[in-house]
Parts: C-alpha cells; sequence; structure tokens
C-alpha cells in the first residue's frame, strides 16, 4: 500500500508543480499591470464598455479566433511588423482587460490585434463581414450576412447604409446592407483593436 | 506477471473480471464511437468550408468558427474521455482480477456524460461558447463531464484496493495517472480561466497549460498503458525492460506537464514562460525513446504477427506513431521552428498525427481485443476490420503529409512580407482539399467500424467461435502463438 500511495501522490505532485508554476506564478506576475496615462486624461488600454463590449462577445460566439490571432510578434521574428499587423510588439500590458482572451494560434487570416488602425473604416467592415469577396476576393473566410439588413436596389437608402459596389457579385439585387445590431457591435470591436500607442515596455 | 493464484483461477478471475464489465465498457466504448463519427463529421464540414467557404454557408449554428471548436471537442471529450475511460475500467479490472465495482452508478455517469456533451456541443453551435480554445463548452456543460469522472475515479482506487494481484503492471501506474490528473487538469483550468481566477495574459498561459495538458496527461497515459497491456498479450512475451518502463513513466509524468507553453510561442509573454514550454518539450524526448525502445525491442521477432491479429495491427501503427508524432512534436517546441510553422496548418497536422495516427489506433486496438471478450462473441467481419485499418493509416498519413508540408511553406511564405497574404490563401487551398479526402478517408473507416461494432452488440450471427484475423485461412498456429489462450468456448 506505501508503494501505491508514493505512486498516487509523485503523480499528483507532479501536476501540482506545474500549476504552480504555469498557472499561479504567472498570475501573481502581471497582477500588477496597470493602464498607463495617454494624452487628455485618457489610459491606455481601456476597459471594454458597451457596443464594442457586445461586439467582443460576437466575436467570441461567431468563433473568430479559430483563423484569427491578435498578438504581434517582435520585430526579427516573423514578419508580423513587416506585413504591417502593428508597428510594435504585443505585451501583457495590452490585454489586462481581455477576458477570456483571444491570442488565438491560427493564422488562416490575418492577425488582427491592430485590425482597427489598418482599417478604421465602417463600410470596410460592414463589406468585408458581409461578403468577404468584395473586399478580398480569393478570401476563404465564411460571410456573415446573417448580422445585416439587405436592401433591395431601387428602395431608398435607410440611415446607416452602405452601398454594395455594383461589381458585387452574387448580389445583384441587393443595393444597400445595413449592419444588424450585432453586425454593428462586431464592427464597434475591430475598429477599436488598436495597439499602435506606443507602450514603453514594447519599445525594446 | 506473477500472481498468487494459480493458472486455471488466473483465467477464471478474468472471465469474472470481464463479464462483471461487459454493460459498462460496451456502452462507454459505444458511444465514444458514435461520438468519433460525430468528430469526424464535424471535421468534414469544418475542412470543406476552408476550400468552398460558401459550403452550407447559410446556415450560422454551422459556421467555421463553431463547427471547428465542435470538431474537436467532439473528439477529444466525447471519443477520447469515452474511449480512454472504456479501457480504464475494463483494463484496471482485468489487471487486478477483480470485478467491476459501482457498475450502476457508472452506467448513471456515462449516462450524465454523454448528455454534458450534446449540451455542450449544441452551446457552442448556438454561439455560446466560452471562447477559450479546447474549454469552449459552458462551465455548467463540463460540470457533466467531471461528475462521471468522480465516480469513475473512485471505482478505479476501489479495484485497486481490493486487487488480488501481488504487482502492480505498467498500465496501471499509466491508468493511475489518469484517473489522477484528469480531474486536477479540468478543475483548475475552469477555475482559472472561466471563473477568472487568473488575468489578461495568465489566462492564455493556463489555457495553454491545459490545451496540451488534455492531451499529453490523459489522452497519451491512456493510449500507453493500453501499448503496454496489449503488446506483450498478443505476441505472448513480457515487455522488454521494467526499468526503461519506470523512467519512460516518471520522466513522461515530470515532463509533459511544462511543454504546453510553446504554444504562445512568439506571444505576449516573458520569455521564462516560454523557455520552460521548450525545455519540457526537449525533456519529452527521454520518455518517448525510452517507451518507443521498449516497446520496439517488445515487438521484435513478433513482426511477422502483423499480417494475422487486428488488435496488433492497430497498437502497433499507435506506438510507431506516438514515437513519430511526439519527435515531430519536441522538434516543433524550437523558437526557430515555432516562427515558421506557428499558426499554420502544421501545427493541425501535428495535432491529428497524434490523435487520430497514435490514440486512436490504440484505442480501437483496445476495442478489437476486448470487445469479443466482453461479449463472448467474435467479431463478424475481417473485412470490415481491414478497411478500418487501411482507411486509418491510409487516411492520417495523407492528412499528415498534406497539412505538414503545406504548414512549413505557408509559414515561410508568411514569413515573407512582400507575398500577399491572399497568395498564401490560395496556395493552400489544394492541400486543403487533400484533408477533405483524408477526412473522407477517415470517416470510412470509422463507419466500417461503426458497422461492426454494431453487429456485435446487436449479437448479429456469427458461425465460427475462432478468433475473426486477417489471415483468410483461419491459422490456428498463428493463434497458439498470439497467446489468445482464453478462447471463448
Amino acid at each position: 500500500m506505501s508503494r501505491t500511495l508514493f505512486l498516487a501522490l509523485g503523480i499528483f505532485l507532479t501536476i501540482a508543480a506545474s500549476v504552480t508554476g504555469l498557472v499561479i506564478l504567472p498570475n501573481w506576475q502581471f497582477q500588477a499591470l496597470k493602464p498607463v496615462a495617454k494624452s487628455g486624461g485618457l489610459l491606455y488600454p481601456e476597459q471594454y464598455f458597451g457596443d464594442n463590449k457586445r461586439g467582443r462577445e460576437e466575436y467570441i460566439a461567431q468563433g473568430c479566433i479559430y483563423c484569427h490571432s491578435q498578438q504581434v510578434r517582435m520585430k526579427g521574428y516573423g514578419a508580423d511588423i513587416r506585413r504591417g499587423w502593428g508597428n510594435r510588439r504585443s505585451v501583457p500590458r495590452d490585454y489586462i482587460f481581455d477576458f477570456p482572451h483571444q491570442l488565438g494560434t491560427m493564422r488562416t487570416g490575418p492577425d488582427l490585434a491592430s485590425i482597427g488602425a489598418r482599417q478604421p473604416s465602417r463600410d470596410w467592415h460592414s463589406l468585408h463581414l458581409y461578403d468577404p469577396q468584395i473586399t478580398s476576393p480569393g478570401s476563404i473566410m465564411p460571410s456573415f450576412y446573417y448580422l445585416f439588413e439587405e436592401v433591395k436596389k431601387g428602395m431608398p437608402p435607410p440611415e446607416g447604409s452602405v452601398k454594395l459596389p455594383d461589381a458585387a457579385k452574387n448580389h445583384a439585387d441587393v443595393g444597400y446592407i445595413v449592419p444588424k445590431e450585432r453586425g454593428s457591435n462586431l464592427i464597434a470591436y475591430l475598429k477599436r483593436l488598436n495597439q499602435s500607442f506606443p507602450l514603453p515596455e514594447a519599445q525594446q | 506477471m506473477t500472481t498468487n493464484l494459480n493458472q486455471a483461477d488466473e483465467i477464471r478471475a478474468r472471465i469474472e473480471a470481464d463479464s462483471s464489465s461487459r454493460i459498462v465498457v460496451s456502452f462507454y466504448w459505444g458511444t465514444a464511437l458514435i461520438w468519433l463519427t460525430i468528430a469526424t463529421l464535424a471535421g468534414l464540414i469544418s475542412s470543406a468550408k476552408l476550400h468552398s467557404p460558401g459550403f452550407l454557408g447559410d446556415i450560422e449554428w454551422l459556421t467555421f468558427g463553431r463547427i471547428r471548436p465542435v470538431h474537436w471537442d467532439a473528439a477529444i471529450y466525447g471519443f477520447g474521455g469515452l474511449a480512454a475511460s472504456g479501457t480504464l475500467l475494463w483494463l484496471q479490472a482485468r489487471l487486478c482480477q477483480v470485478q467491476l465495482p459501482f457498475k450502476h452508478w457508472l452506467i448513471a455517469g456515462g449516462t450524465i456524460f454523454n448528455l454534458g456533451m450534446l449540451c455542450g456541443v449544441v452551446s457552442v453551435l448556438a454561439g455560446y461558447s466560452t471562447g477559450v480554445e479546447t474549454l469552449e463548452f459552458p462551465v455548467w456543460a463540463m460540470t457533466m463531464l467531471v461528475i462521471p469522472y468522480v465516480i469513475i475515479v473512485v471505482a478505479n482506487f476501489t479495484m485497486y484496493a481490493r486487487k488480488k494481484t501481488k504487482h502492480t503492471y505498467v498500465s496501471q501506474w499509466y491508468l493511475m495517472a489518469v484517473t489522477v490528473w484528469f480531474p486536477v487538469l479540468v478543475l483548475s483550468a475552469e477555475a482559472c480561466i472561466n471563473f477568472g481566477a487568473v488575468d489578461g495574459v495568465a489566462q492564455a498561459i493556463a489555457n495553454w497549460w491545459y490545451g496540451h495538458n488534455v492531451v499529453g496527461l490523459f489522452a497519451t497515459p491512456a493510449g500507453i498503458a493500453a501499448a503496454y497491456y496489449l503488446i506483450p498479450k498478443v505476441i505472448g512475451k513480457p515487455i522488454h525492460s521494467y526499468h526503461l518502463s519506470l523512467l519512460g513513466f516518471w520522466t513522461n509524468a515530470i515532463f509533459y506537464n511544462w511543454a504546453g507553453t510553446h504554444h504562445l510561442t512568439g506571444g505576449p509573454l516573458p520569455a521564462w514562460t516560454i523557455t520552460i514550454g521548450v525545455v519540457g518539450s526537449m525533456m519529452m524526448f527521454i520518455p518517448v525513446i525510452t517507451i518507443g525502445i521498449n516497446h520496439h525491442m517488445t515487438m521484435v521477432g513478433s513482426f511477422h504477427l502483423l499480417r494475422t491479429s487486428p488488435t496488433l495491427r492497430f497498437a502497433v501503427m499507435g506506438s510507431m506513431m506516438y514515437t513519430v508524432s511526439s519527435f515531430q512534436g519536441s522538434l516543433e517546441a524550437l523558437r526557430s521552428h515555432q516562427e515558421v510553422t506557428h499558426f499554420t496548418h502544421y501545427t493541425i497536422g501535428h495535432v491529428h498525427l497524434g490523435m487520430y495516427g497514435f490514440f486512436a489506433p490504440l484505442m480501437f486496438a483496445m476495442m478489437y481485443y476486448a470487445m469479443p471478450r466482453l461479449m463472448r462473441q467474435e467479431w463478424s467481419s475481417a473485412r470490415l476490420i481491414r478497411i478500418h485499418f487501411w482507411c486509418t493509416l491510409i487516411g492520417t498519413a495523407l492528412y499528415g503529409a498534406a497539412m505538414c508540408f503545406a504548414g512549413v511553406k505557408q509559414g515561410l511564405m508568411m514569413n515573407d512580407p512582400a507575398i500577399p497574404f491572399l497568395k498564401i490563401v490560395s496556395f493552400t487551398i489544394p492541400f486543403l482539399w487533400l484533408r477533405t479526402l483524408a477526412g473522407l478517408i477517415l470517416l470510412a473507416g470509422t463507419v466500417a467500424f461503426l458497422i461492426n461494432f454494431g453487429r456485435m452488440l446487436m449479437r448479429y450471427k456469427v458461425t465460427f467461435a475462432d478468433p475473426t484475423l486477417f489471415t483468410t485461412e483461419r491459422n490456428w498456429d498463428a493463434l497458439l502463438a498470439s497467446g489468445k489462450e482464453e478462447k471463448p468456448a
């Protein structure tokens, strides 16, 4: 029986060690991280609130993480910065309000850590989410048309609508699209994704 | 295995152990195969969506970002969880030479587990994923997967305490490890991530500590336990070296735990966390080489039996792929390797070589060996087993080769900023088609197994009493050499 106890205890200790080392210790190290002051009395990073908070939930519900990462690797390691995915590497402080984290492990599509800086246009995001082929021909991203109202050609454009380009394939009868609430939240979140603020620790 | 019983008593104890676990184990394994089919279908749909994004594009519930996590969760928890639990219960009862206790509780537990799986899958499809990779199921659904484990752990320790054998066989160390590790893993990960005890990027570390370990500390030990049992059993020879087994077990236990952070290489984390993951992964060479040598040396001189025994064929395929995919995994953890292959299809290829090349074949081998003994009836068709084997082997090889090659190329192109992103996407498309083809082959194999398994459960009439082997004429020499001394009457 003492051998059994030794076996069970040994097995338990191996996992207890890694919980301590990889879960508890890093958490201690990062708990002290606070936002830093930006110009105009603003802080970076900011809490998510309102539409961008709900948009983050939509990002999770649609499972964007399975194709898109949100982390820029440092200069000299990969080509993230040279591809224009960010102007600096990502650091732990960028993520202190990210719950749950959406760092991601796959780049079937490009990195989104600073998509808001790269594509600040609401119209671009609307068209891209409605049908990626309109803005990025050859893309394999699914169409999220269900996040939009379609307005038939010839109907008057409602407020906040985005005109489909005439060349848009497969949508011959659609003149305008209007993001539904879920779509507009998601766009608000994507536009907010921006790590361009020069945090001091990211400059090294 | 020395025992204090004589041979006849030993065989009787084994038969009693088998008949006591019949209903529980065939329930766990049967439902495991249903989840494997669901996982394979979900994988196929995900795969098709990547080369043909319009495929089933009208259904929000089946959008790539939902069906893809369902694929993995159904594979690791539904198939992996139930297949490993069935293996654990059957093998522990047999090796301890005791009857399976708490049968009603275990059936109830298996039912709760299956309901939890169903709830989890529907939640993710409906958009209620937690957003944490590998822990997508809502906490309440995940709880339904953990509760049965309490019963399984108690049953495992009870059998161990009642065991009639003096010695503990190497498979039992691994089974003990599975029962201790899995609950600790899930509970710590849920507490830290979904209950928010851990913040920001520390969450990512906890996430990949869990994500890597659910494979390494749950599926892997169950697979190795099966290999350690089946290979010597079928060829009728003892394991090559006790000391290598011991070394392999403890180094695996110590080092695998730390390997997970290589999933975050290059990420916004302090270098030490990644370095630990790289070191852990490199140290994994020790158990992998040790276990590989041990299994290989046991097999030496008996490779001709691969022609006849289905169990052995799957078991040897699994053991060999354990070595291959673990070598690949360790090398993959290196920073220079990750600079290219991280974020690409290479990782996906690797996961499939591990799960479908190593873990799944060992679970299949376990079922091929144990089911006739549980049901006291032979497999109805050797041809279906042959189809299953070749589909598994060819499907996995094609999948691994296509994805790993495409992944390296994809990573190299991604690291060259002069190449537009969409050009990389179009480069991968032919390989994504190959993956769909590989998925179809794997599905065909799964269906063949499902038919054979279903026929056995439904007591499909078989006219022969001797084991179903690959050779056309029933070869008694091979049969005797394979050590199947407890052939059903």
